[in-house]
């Protein structure tokens, strides 16, 4: 079954708390252990974030766009922005030495480092983020690795 | 739950005690103005206490490295006190796990600030 439940949200820091907190409700719903539900509220945050900054750079006039879609086997979240789009293959590494003491330019990183599945889609105009976490990955990656 | 930053001074050491959430915002705005006004007052030997922090986003991180930068910049030192597991898993993603100098014991610490 399949449960599906969307927000279209000013260009706020309190839209990007509201994306944040109705997260973790969703990915404790969808039954995530406590630690995921932290680390898919924190992907969540980080992207709504960049909708709100980088996309629609706090144009009152702009809105994104959040979905939180759960199947049986995961937890699918899309956050849509009417900014200017963007290409994820020019996004610095925040690892590398030139940029690791720098006071910006890891939320990407977070996101990808927390969630199973990141995809950027451009969206004509804007950015479509989709996270997608899979109900009992880690206990089946746990698995693996002890075999 | 809002950030709020407190300080006291142990033996030369500015202690910034702080709770709450170091987030994009009121958050991070707070811990800069904390640390400026430090740097501002002279005050170059400062711990900061994130035991009570619950939570630290992109932004915060990038808060911690430019309060970090800024501090050494002026000659001083900023140390962290008291992670909890959740910051310390960040830093450790982000790798900056080993760029701040990390304690967990107060007086341990202090002392460890050039005197």
């Amino acid at each position: 079954m399949t449960n599906r439940v969307s927000y279209t949200l000013d260009s706020t820091l309190d839209s990007v708390n509201h994306a944040e907190s109705k997260a973790q409700e969703v990915a404790a719903r969808a039954g995530f252990s406590e630690d995921d539900q932290y680390n898919i509220a924190m992907a969540v945050r980080e992207a709504a974030v960049n909708a709100v900054l980088h996309g629609n750079a706090r144009d009152p006039q702009k809105k994104f766009f959040v979905a939180y879609e759960t199947t049986s086997d995961a937890l699918v979240i899309t956050i849509t922005d009417q900014g200017k789009g963007l290409d994820p293959c020019v996004i610095p590494d925040p690892l590398a030495p030139e940029n690791l003491m720098k006071g910006s330019g890891r939320g990407i990183f977070l996101i990808r480092a927390f969630m199973d599945e990141v995809r950027f889609r451009n969206v004509e105009p804007g950015t479509e983020i989709t996270l997608i976490k899979h109900v009992g990955r880690k206990t089946a990656n746990a698995k693996e690795e002890t075999q | 739950m809002t950030m709020k930053a407190s300080t006291r001074q142990v033996n030369g050491v500015t202690v910034v005690d702080m709770s709450g959430r170091i987030t994009l915002g009121e958050g991070s705005v707070i811990l800069r103005e904390a640390v400026k006004d430090l740097v501002a007052k002279g005050q170059k030997k400062i711990l900061l206490n994130l035991g009570d922090v619950t939570y630290i986003d992109s932004s915060g991180i990038g808060e911690l490295v430019s309060a970090f930068t800024s501090v050494r910049n002026q000659g001083g030192e900023l140390k962290l006190l008291n992670l909890t597991k959740k910051v310390h898993d960040l830093l450790q993603i982000t790798k900056l796990y080993t760029v701040f100098d990390i304690k967990d014991d107060e007086r341990k610490a202090i002392e460890a600030f050039p005197k």
